[in-house]
């Protein structure tokens, strides 16, 4: 169905954008504190409204907007063109209505910061650019979307740049970003010269999905490079391994970046790029097996990590490349719908979480180090119960969301036969219980480690902040209610609502038995609320057992601490030697060759001249010479002349 | 007959460049140059006589008066330049050098 | 074509002489001597007002002036070692090869086919040539009258300009 609609959900947060800028130039901050959250509520409305429309199609009917026509050379035609189809609205609602309640929140957040106008500036051209991926038709202009998101997450992460380590961070995000966009765009490419070979070539993305079958069967190893290409594209966006680097850096940025970006929607990205073009990968069987084991070792990985950070910001980083691993193992194993259900669910508990996190380090000044605090709970009542609602939804305490969510894909990969990758995401969600409650209990309860003057101080946030916060609650305990197993009420409602955008992959198992289900059921809660005793164990109730676990441990902590030290080791392969190289080509290459064959030139030239020059002696018997010089030759010429 | 008169004529020519290469007084230098110009004029009646045409006379007639003119201009300026450096030696001359 | 050797043999001694000798009162001495063979070489050649008019402007009037001026500075004669000698090797050897191509060009010289065509009335008369002067040649004729002004305004206004205000 066409209509003009679809392009104001992007162009509202642009013109966001430009008030943005335009009030940092003018220096008028509370221009942009009102049209900051005012362009993405207004979006978020009309979001509703295009939904609901979409709600009237039949199953499988899309809204679209063709806005122009991009790029036309020879065989390749690009439109600009918006589409919502059901897979779209799910994102769109999260984006514009999570990022709406992380607008709000930021008015509270950002109240003393002088700078506010470029942040709201920023963070609008985010929400656009993050738009644009998800509204997009065809794969260039979603790499729009991608590099624009890349860019915002750059500029965000170090807003506060005068501070080193901080642009730092944003550099690092994103030249990690950078690798992944190079094997994006080669794949493709890819895609574009195959499907050019054995159908239409077209980057259309129903286009592609379409013609996927038929690429597998001319081409076969097509769709498999393909996939893989575009998975690294996806592990720099959403921060898998080997690209997951940059997000725990990315914790420099203001705490509402961290929510927004980092946790509901840009770094979904990748798992959205694979839900869309899920028609191409089920033909890619081994690459899907690829994207699954990835997945599962990230997340087992990352929540290893996440279990002995002192900083809580970058507990929850590690948290997010985890849970995002949930994610893409949900898609490697062919439960599309359900990574993209999680995806929603975490949109919901880690924006929370977050936002209490930087609740808290509003509170104390500044503070996030958990060892300096505790006890909060009684001074921030509401953001200890908002982050507690949290912590039970993320862990997986059943009737939360990700209960619900994280089970549809742990058994969508015990079921497809992925026994490896799904015992390790077992693992995890015990590993996500323990680190998560310790988060709280470190937090909230227990004895004050507080600074005394900053404890002083300590009260809770104003109601622009806690609102957003009790709202996500709610969310991350009933959003999980769209997805209920074993058919009880409505059933699977958010996959069978997703089936007509997504694809099913071949030799599709049957249904098991409701007996596997429960076992696997029950399995995942024991390990998950096993976690969670472990860590109240340790940090609520005995706190003196810390100091043995500790003793034993010492090896494992050592090289958890370091992070397995994966940074040093990237900075010796890689960043190292393309320094020397640099340096190389700077100091050898530059200054001595190509300076030296610039200068040369001159040098030469000035020589020259030189020489010549002695030829004005400014003696006028010189000149008189060289005149009779010129008349022998013209008199030997005229003698030759006159001999013929 | 013509020829002969020629042939003595690029003689003086040349004994006349001679000098202008060689001598350092400007003066002698300026002599010099009158003697290239009496040859030359030499060359044109030789040549006219031999066509029978006044043409080359006339033009004879031209040199003769620019010749004069020229030496006037050109001892008014040695004299000056005797007058400022007090030389006449062509190699002290060097304002132009470059 | 006696005369001519004789002339020959005279002129170009004279000629050396202005350019070698050391003392310039002499060279000019000598610069008269070979203006006035030139005069004679004209006689020769039936170019009788030209004749007339290289004693009048040449021998009267230039070298007189050259002589002013010799005397006016009061000249030493010129030390025979003055100047690089590798110049003065590079001028012989120049002025001698421009000889060389000059006679030999001279000796090529194509002639008419009347080698001695009978001249034409009154040739090199007084009235031949005024006929050409203010007819075809008007304007180079006025032209140097300018030219002659010029020169001389150029020297009064060179020489007043020390005593100037």
């Amino acid at each position: 169905m066409e209509t003009e609609l679809l392009r104001w959900i992007v162009l509202l947060p642009l013109l966001g954008f430009f008030a943005g800028v335009f009030a940092a130039r003018t220096n008028r901050p509370e221009l942009a504190r009102f049209t900051g959250p005012a362009v993405v509520l207004a979006a978020f409305v009309v979001v509703l409204i295009s939904v609901g429309r979409l709600w009237s199609l039949p199953a499988d009917g899309a809204l679209v907007d063709k806005m122009f026509t991009w790029i036309e050379a020879g065989p390749l035609s690009i439109d600009f063109t918006f589409r919502i189809d059901r897979l779209t609205s799910v994102m769109l609602l999260i984006i514009t209505g999570v990022g709406s309640l992380i607008h709000l929140y930021s008015l509270g957040y950002m109240d003393h910061e002088p700078d506010v106008a470029r942040f709201f500036a920023y963070l609008n051209l985010f929400v656009s650019s993050m738009l644009i991926l998800v509204l997009a038709d065809s794969l260039p202009v979603l790499f729009i979307g991608w590099e624009g998101v890349g860019l915002c997450s750059y500029l965000l992460i170090g807003f506060w740049y005068k501070d080193m380590n901080n642009a730092d961070a944003g550099q690092k995000a994103m030249i990690a970003n950078r690798v992944g966009d190079a094997a994006f765009l080669i794949g493709m490419f890819l895609l574009f010269w195959s499907l050019a070979q054995v159908g239409t070539a077209s980057l259309n993305l129903q286009s592609i999905n379409e013609q996927a079958p038929l690429l597998a069967e001319k081409l076969p190893w097509v769709p498999t490079v393909v996939c893989l290409l575009l998975l690294i594209g996806a592990t720099g966006k959403s921060a898998q391994i080997p690209l997951y680097v940059w997000l725990p850096d990315a914790m420099a940025g203001p705490t509402p970046v961290s929510a927004l970006i980092h946790a509901a929607t840009m770094v979904t990205a990748g798992v959205y790029m694979i839900a869309r073009l899920s028609f191409l990968y089920v033909e890619a069987p081994g690459a899907m097996d690829v994207v699954a084991t990835i997945g599962a070792l990230t997340c087992l990985f990352a929540a290893t990590m996440a279990i002995v950070q002192d900083d809580l910001k970058k507990v929850l980083a590690y948290s997010t490349v985890s849970q995002i691993g949930y994610m893409i193992l949900g898609v490697g194993v062919g439960a599309f719908a359900a990574g993209i259900f999680h995806l929603m669910m975490h949109a919901f508990f880690k924006a929370l979480l977050f936002l209490c996190a930087g609740a808290v380090m509003h509170a104390l000044h500044g503070e996030i180090r958990m060892s300096h605090m505790g006890g909060l709970g009684s001074k921030m009542p509401i953001t200890a119960k908002t982050f507690l609602i949290a912590a039970m939804a993320i862990a997986g305490v059943p009737g939360f969301a990700a209960f619900f969510s994280k089970d549809m894909i742990l058994e969508a990969a015990f079921v497809s036969g992925h026994t490896l990758q799904w015992a390790l995401g077992l693992i995890g969600a015990g590993f996500t219980g323990f680190y998560v409650f310790r988060g709280y209990f470190r937090t909230f309860t227990g004895e004050s480690r507080l600074d005394p003057e900053v404890a002083a101080h300590v009260h809770e946030m104003p109601r622009v902040m806690t609102v957003p916060l009790m709202i996500l609650a709610v969310l991350s305990i009933v959003g999980g209610w769209i997805g209920l197993p074993f058919g009880l009420l409505w059933g699977d409602a958010i996959g069978h609502y997703l089936s007509p955008s997504l694809a099913t992959p071949h030799g599709h198992h049957g249904h098991p038995t409701t007996g596997t289900l429960l076992f696997l059921m029950t399995l995942a809660t024991a390990v998950a609320l096993f976690g969670i005793w472990w860590a109240w164990t340790l940090y609520a109730k005995s706190p003196q057992l810390l100091e043995t676990v500790y003793a034993r441990t010492r090896g494992v902590y050592t090289v958890l601490w370091n992070r397995y030290w994966v940074d040093e080791l990237y900075d010796t392969l890689i960043v190292d030697p393309y320094k020397r190289t640099s340096r190389f080509f700077w100091k050898g290459v530059d200054a001595v060759f190509i300076d030296g064959l610039v200068n040369g030139v001159g040098a030469v030239v000035t020589w020259n001249a030189g020489v010549w020059r002695r030829l004005q002696s400014g003696n006028v018997s010189h000149y008189a010479l060289g005149m009779l010089a010129g008349a022998v030759l013209l008199a030997g010429a005229t003698w030759l002349v006159l001999q013929n | 007959m013509t020829e002969h008169y020629l042939v003595l004529a690029a003689i003086l020519f040349a004994i006349g460049g001679l000098g202008v290469l060689i001598r350092r007084n400007v003066i002698v230098i300026l002599m010099s140059v009158e003697l290239m110009l009496n040859a030359v004029n030499v060359t044109f009646v030789a040549l006219a006589r031999q066509h029978g045409s006044m043409d080359g006379q006339v033009i004879v007639f031209f040199v003769l008066t620019v010749a004069a003119a020229e030496v006037a201009v050109g001892l008014a300026i040695i004299l000056m330049n005797f007058a400022q450096r007090k030389t006449i030696n062509a190699d002290e001359i060097r304002l132009l050098r470059g | 074509m006696t005369l001519f050797w004789i002339l020959a043999c005279v002129t170009i001694p004279a000629a050396l002489t202005v350019i070698l000798h050391r003392n310039p009162v002499y060279s000019a001495l000598a610069l008269v001597f070979t203006l006035f063979q030139v005069a004679i070489m004209f006689v020769a050649l039936d170019a009788h007002l030209i004749a007339f008019l290289q004693i009048i402007i040449y021998a009267g009037a230039i070298v007189v002036l050259i002589l002013f001026a010799i005397m006016l500075l009061s000249l030493e004669p010129e030390e025979p070692g003055d100047g690089r000698s590798s110049l003065r090797a590079a001028g012989w050897g120049a002025a001698a090869l421009l000889g060389l191509e000059l006679v030999a060009i001279a000796a090529v010289f194509p002639d008419t086919p009347a080698a001695e065509k009978p001249l034409p009335e009154g040739y090199g008369s007084v009235a031949k040539i005024a006929e050409r002067l203010f007819t075809t040649h008007l304007l180079p004729f006025e032209l140097t009258s300018v030219l002659l002004l010029v020169a001389v305004v150029g020297a009064v206004v060179m020489a007043r300009r020390r005593t100037g205000p």
